[in-house]
């Protein structure tokens, strides 16, 4: 059993990669899934995160308490969700909004929303750090996230998508892992 | 796909007609994912100005022959109970979904919540029995969402979904049937016309007590009014045609008990402590027994699927044999389910209670259920 908690603020499509990730597993990996959210009584802005748990068998409680992946790509939500994340789990960190703390053994980092900017699209700087998170921790196969993605977003921003998630999946081929 | 759009797909398998809401977290998604497919498939999709219109307008629209549905939280189904009295009294079947959060007033909107299953059971005035189902995934919440509307329309009887802000808002697999495979309960309807449209509205063959349903348009001359009424469905004072009717308005449930009631049961078999959850906490439960099983406790999970009516012959028989058993009920709530296990088995269960906002970890069930198994 894997448990995953995608954290940053609203307006950033966490919520889209948890979905996507929920997705590659269940309807393509075979495997159960279950997402929630927590979110406050803001409309947007604010902290807002997406937890999964990834299972073969069917998962029972479905909350996360102490995840074994965390994706943070925001500041605060390093701060904040740091201390949850299980002794020997991978931290993912979006390098360009999060500063991780000098004691910070050993991390994966990318600037996921300046390569989306770079190719002209900032809004998908999640999908590039999805593209980051699966090579890195291959909690769904690439295959399944791609075929998430395909049947997820909107026809005509597929290939964008791709070419995003295929942009961080490369990242992570050639990123060390960070050390101090 | 979430709870919230599983229990609106699974009121449209069960051939929605009529929807009428007012939107309110954690429930809004049901009624947003309606506003766009119930037009899809030619029904109809109403917003409210309120909860009492919200409840008044569906009662209206099953009597003209449409399922029809309302979506809400605990503030708006306070506003809807006045007419839930009417629906009962009229015995107008139609479903009414609770996505509980913190109560009581407008409590925690956004967080969840298993308070209002006692107003469930009497939140309108008066003595009358209904049907509760409590959703455990959003699977599930299809499943019954189904089950309610065949339900309401068998007993013609308001049908309450109490679901959960967790079970709602969380994201599982959901497996929809093809449609062939899908079938639906028929109300009891009255033969073709014949006549000048006079028949006794309320009458009953005394065997099922459920009485048939005049739709409105086909005809027959159908009274329907909240006062006590006789079999023509006129307004009567007479204490004793009201006490005939309260009792078989009670009875048609209570006495059928045996075909609504459900409940899950985990590994009961040989259990010593019985754990009774329901909703999101169930799931809670049911790793908390798992965990109980790996320390050589013999635990087992009871998860009532009907809340009403209460599975209180299975936790009677439960509880029959040599050794005593006990029982641990873990809720939302500060134990308003704790009180119906204790009406059954006759001394208080031991309890993990919370007024809500979050889910009680396994962990805080494991600890209750090895002291009550001690």
């Amino acid at each position: 059993m894997v448990e995953i908690r995608f954290a940053g603020y609203g307006g950033q499509g966490i919520a889209l990669m948890g979905v996507l990730t929920g997705r590659a597993a269940t309807l393509f990996d075979g495997k159960e899934a279950v997402l929630t959210q927590t979110y406050g009584p803001e409309a947007r802005g604010g902290a807002s995160n997406a937890d999964v748990i990834l299972s073969d068998k069917a998962i029972d409680f479905p909350l996360v308490t102490r995840p074994n992946i965390l994706v943070a790509m925001f500041q605060e939500a390093y701060r904040r969700f740091r201390p949850d994340l299980k002794a020997g789990g991978v931290l993912v960190l979006d390098e360009a909004l999060v500063k991780p703390e000098e004691k910070e053994r050993s991390f994966h980092s990318i600037p996921a929303t300046r390569l989306a900017e770079e190719m002209g699209l900032k809004i998908a700087a999640n999908v590039v750090m999805l593209g980051f998170f699966v090579r890195i921790t291959g909690a769904v196969t690439k295959r399944a996230m791609e075929e998430a993605i395909r049947k997820t977003v909107k026809p005509k921003v597929v290939e964008l998508n791709l070419k995003a998630f295929d942009a961080g999946f490369r990242w992570a081929e050639k990123a060390p892992v960070g050390t101090k | 796909m979430s709870g919230d759009h599983a229990c609106a797909e699974g009121s449209l398998a069960a051939g929605l007609g009529f929807f009428a809401g007012y939107p309110i977290t954690p429930s809004t998604e049901i009624a947003e994912h309606l506003a766009i497919r119930l037009s899809q498939v030619g029904g109809t999709f109403a917003q409210m100005e309120d909860e009492l219109g919200s409840m008044a307008a569906i009662v209206g629209a099953s009597v003209a022959g449409a399922r029809s549905m309302t979506a809400t939280s605990g503030p708006g189904f306070s506003l809807m109970m006045e007419n839930v009295g009417l629906a009962v009294m009229m015995e107008v079947p139609c479903v009414v979904v609770n996505v509980q959060r913190g109560s009581p007033s407008t409590g925690l909107p956004t967080a969840v919540g298993q308070a209002d299953v006692m107003q469930a059971r009497w939140g309108s005035h008066g003595d009358y029995a209904i049907v509760a189902y409590s959703p455990a995934s959003p699977q599930e919440f299809f499943d019954l969402t189904l089950r309610a509307f065949d339900t309401a329309d068998t007993y013609r009887v308001p049908v309450f979904l109490m679901a959960d802000e967790v079970v709602g808002h969380m994201t599982e697999r959901v497996v929809i049937p093809p449609a062939s495979r899908i079938t639906r309960v028929q109300r009891k309807r009255l033969p073709r016309l014949k006549g000048n449209g006079r028949f006794l509205s309320f009458h009953t063959n005394g065997k099922d007590l459920v009485p048939a349903l005049a739709h409105a348009g086909e005809g027959y001359r159908a009274h329907f009014t909240s006062l006590t009424h006789d079999e023509r469905g006129y307004p009567t004072n007479s204490p004793d045609v009201h006490d005939r009717l309260v009792r078989r308005l009670v009875n048609k449930i209570k006495l059928n008990a045996g075909r609504i009631v459900e409940a899950e049961e985990y590994r009961l078999k040989d259990a010593e402590v019985v754990v009774v959850a329901y909703g999101c906490m169930s799931r809670s439960a049911r790793r908390a027994v798992d965990m109980a099983r790996e320390k050589g406790i013999r635990a087992g999970l009871l998860r009532p699927v009907t809340l009403w009516p209460f599975p209180e012959s299975r936790l009677r028989e439960l509880d029959k044999g040599k050794k005593k058993k006990a029982f641990v009920v873990a809720e939302l709530n500060l134990g308003q389910m704790a009180r119906e296990v204790e009406r059954c088995i006759g001394r208080p269960p031991a309890t993990l209670t919370h007024a809500g906002g979050k889910v009680l970890e396994p962990e805080a069930v494991l600890e209750v259920l090895a002291e009550a198994g001690r």
